[in-house]
């Protein structure tokens, strides 16, 4: 067998065309119906229109074959966004009820050098479902050896979420959250995954459980970098739907007060603490008396009385967050026809 | 500064200075994570551009914000002929290449009357005989080409064009996708997630095939794609994402189910995700990107048509604990296609509620100085490559930047609407669909007869 036609990883340097392969001599090739004045049309070098050629003849035959495996691996390697070379590459494992662990360590390979790619995350689901629990570990590996390239790569993240849910193993997942989270706690997707784990895992007894220690958690985080917008978003969410609940916990005023100490200006602080008095927090004197003091220390603010808190801090935002001002203007619209 | 005319966005100094940890960075420098040493790279080339343009006098501002519309045209009408050997990366995503460039030329009202039947007679070689469009000719048909395909066949127009699309086998192709979730997969076994419901509700909608028996379910998958964050993930539990955020709400629109979503807090994150480079990012704490322009300032430009909605659902959220997603039981009683026929319709043909909840000169601002390419193309951002992708998201963007502040969707923007010279003004789009305005009347009119 030629080398090229074991399979597209290796021994590219001796690489034969298709047409020259004795495994391939009863192929015709077919070439792209492309109509006699085709638009974006690709110049395609000749390696990948001739791959392309006996590829598209053994698909709409229908050939599920070992020769029509080694050519999927060709394709895929010369264009990972083919789904319908992935899709036809399915089929025939299925028809050669192929050994599907070495088809992971594949497209293993292919991912690492495409870790973007909707078609090589999807073909990794379809195997890891059929390959069932016992594959949960490798596949958690996997995904933590590209989050370690770009730790913000969406569907590696999705891929670990569907593993954890299908498959399982949870039992480092929290941990795993807190390592990313203390190399960048800036790291957005560690905080979705944290929010997952809180949630789902069937291990730590759902969010409220875990609420309490979560709030510190956050709270800390948010003491060390308040200009760090994630952790105030998941702050709020750990009370996503218990309105009565985030009003009834005072670290949560708390925090924003401190840090409205230190930066008069934090538009998370003041957006948060907006929040709270939408749904309804009585603010405590403390409270009145900071939002009073950041009023005043502006000499641009304007002298009339702003009706209640919350206008005054719309008022506040309006002013020190500007690239925003037309979304405070409306969010200050919402308080008064809501009261 | 800025001639009268025009509110001033933003100062630059913003993206000078900020980032976290700006002063003292040489000391601090080993202490900051990649997320902050990314940002600040991205900050500093922005404030570089900026501190130009806020160094110049007037009349070269105007020459610095002009839209290079020749450019832009020629680099986009090359690509429709033509494309290198390295585009076969893009070789399954052909409809997509027609799109993103007649789009973008139709914003730009500068579609070549030579090559529409050519294109015409392209995509009808993608068009499966079993309905739906594959990435190129013989490739499997796919919900993302589809809409790629029927988008840019409603851009032409033409009687030859609208009529080339197969509905009966579109529809069939659609209930196929379909998985027992209600919810799309993007081709025969493929992916399921929030892209490939959009792609076939906006398509399904536009071709007035939608109803609802491909409507079951799907408003209460993307419900459950809503994160805590308040955007939109591209699955349940998956990281808010612009790009997500706008194919959700899009459809929840189209669907007349958009008060299953909570609208306050996704309008919060999205107001949220303009940074001080004037642009949108995609995530919290992510780079900004130019084509973020679209899918986060359309997704806010949704909103403005959605008060009457956002009003009720604060109402309840104040006077109760129940969240405004959770009256979510309800499935659409109706099923008939009459029902469906008219949301798109219908909403264009609303007036905007409220003025734009982003800031729409501080937009343009970053697409015509950060995402143009001198030489014909918008980009990603400064130091990134133009590619068609990029050059249609962004006009796409600042179409509906340009458009936001007015009331009605096809009014004319008033001077200081618009950045730049007044010749910068983009034809409107529909933002539904993301196809331009007098475009998707008259497919509207022919799909309706």
């Amino acid at each position: 067998m030629a080398p090229s036609s074991t399979s597209s990883e290796g021994a590219s340097d001796e690489w034969l065309p298709p047409s020259r392969r004795p495994e391939l001599a009863d192929v015709v090739p077919v070439t792209q119906d492309d109509g006699p004045h085709p638009v974006v049309a690709i110049a395609y070098r000749d390696e990948f229109r001739e791959v392309m050629d006996y590829f598209r003849a053994l698909y709409f035959a229908g050939e599920r074959s070992v020769r029509a495996l080694h050519l999927t691996a060709e394709v895929i390697d010369l264009n990972p966004g083919n789904y319908t070379v992935w899709h036809f590459r399915r089929l025939v494992l299925e028809a050669l009820d192929a050994d599907l662990r070495e088809e992971m360590d594949f497209v293993d390979r292919i991912a690492e050098c495409n870790p973007k790619n909707y078609q090589i995350w999807h073909h990794k689901r379809w195997l890891a479902e059929k390959l069932g629990p016992d594959i949960a570990n490798k596949e958690h590996e996997f995904t933590r050896k590209i989050l370690s390239m770009d730790a913000k790569n969406y569907h590696a993240w999705s891929h670990r979420q569907w593993v954890l849910q299908a498959l399982g193993g949870w039992e480092t997942e929290l941990q795993y959250c807190n390592q990313l989270l203390e190399e960048d706690v800036f790291n957005n997707s560690a905080w979705n995954q944290r929010y997952l784990v809180i949630t789902s895992s069937p291990l730590l007894g759902g969010l409220a459980a875990m609420r309490d220690s979560e709030v510190d958690y956050t709270v800390g985080a948010i003491l060390a970098n308040p200009q760090n917008e994630s952790p105030w978003r998941y702050l709020k969410g750990l009370y996503k739907g218990e309105n009565n609940l985030l009003m009834a916990d005072e670290r949560i005023s708390d925090v924003c007060l401190k840090v409205l100490k230190h930066d008069s200006t934090c538009v998370f602080a003041l957006s948060l603490l907006l929040d709270l008095l939408q749904i309804g927090l009585q603010p405590s004197d403390e409270l009145k008396g900071t939002i009073e003091a950041i009023k005043n220390s502006d000499p641009e603010a304007d002298e009339a009385v702003d009706a209640d808190l919350a206008t005054a801090i719309c008022s506040i935002l309006q002013r020190c967050d500007p690239l925003r001002i037309n979304y405070w203007s409306w969010y200050r619209t919402t308080i008064s026809s809501q009261t | 500064m800025d001639s009268p005319s025009q509110p001033s966005p933003p100062p630059p100094a913003a993206a000078a200075e900020g980032g976290p940890a700006a002063d003292g960075q040489a000391a601090e420098l080993p202490r900051l994570t990649v997320t902050q040493v990314e940002q600040m790279k991205v900050e500093a080339k922005v404030g570089e551009i900026y501190r130009v343009l806020f160094g110049n006098a007037p009349n070269a501002n105007s020459l610095m914000l002009e839209l290079w519309r020749e450019q832009h045209v020629e680099y986009l009408t090359r690509g429709l002929k033509h494309l290198g050997p390295s585009f076969h990366v893009l070789d399954a995503n052909r409809p997509w290449l027609c799109y993103w460039i007649i789009h973008a030329l139709a914003l730009l009202d500068e579609i070549p009357d030579d090559v529409e039947d050519d294109i015409v007679d392209f995509l009808s070689r993608c068009q499966d005989k079993d309905g739906g469009y594959g990435g190129g000719p013989g490739q499997l048909p796919h919900l993302a080409t589809t809409y790629a395909a029927v988008n840019t066949l409603v851009t032409i127009g033409s009687e030859r064009a609208l009529s080339s699309v197969n509905r009966d086998n579109l529809y069939k192709f659609m209930l196929r996708m379909k998985d027992t979730s209600g919810a799309f997969r993007m081709h025969d076994g493929g992916e399921i997630d929030v892209r490939a419901s959009y792609t076939a509700i906006s398509v399904a909608s536009l071709v007035n095939i939608l109803d609802g028996e491909l409507a079951k379910g799907v408003g209460n998958y993307i419900t459950r794609c809503q994160t805590y964050e308040g955007g939109i993930a591209g699955e349940p539990y998956a990281e808010a994402h612009g790009g997500y955020t706008f194919c959700g709400l899009a459809t929840m629109i189209l669907l007349n189910e958009v008060d299953k979503l909570d609208l306050a807090s996704l309008i919060g994150w999205v107001a949220f995700r303009q940074g001080v480079e004037c642009g949108f990012q995609g995530r919290t704490n992510k780079l900004v990107d130019g084509c973020y322009s679209f899918w986060q300032g359309a997704a806010l430009a949704l909103t403005q048509k959605l008060m009457t909605v956002v009003d009720e659902q604060l109402k309840s959220s104040y006077s109760s604990k129940r969240p405004p997603g959770d009256d979510a039981c309800g499935t659409s009683s109706s099923t008939e296609a009459a029902y469906y026929a008219k949301f798109g319709f219908d909403f264009i043909e609303k007036s905007n509620q409220i003025g734009p909840l982003f800031h729409n000169i501080a937009l343009q601002q970053y697409i015509l100085l950060c995402a143009q390419v001198l030489d014909g193309g918008l980009r990603d951002k400064p130091g990134k490559n133009r590619d068609h992708y990029h050059s249609c998201y962004c006009l796409s963007g600042l179409s509906v930047s340009q458009y936001s502040a007015m009331v009605d969707s096809d009014a004319c923007p008033l001077p200081q609407h618009v950045l730049g010279p007044y010749s910068n003004l983009l034809e409107p789009i529909h933002p539904l669909y993301n196809v331009v305005l007098d475009k998707y009347h008259t497919a509207y009119e022919f799909f309706s007869s």
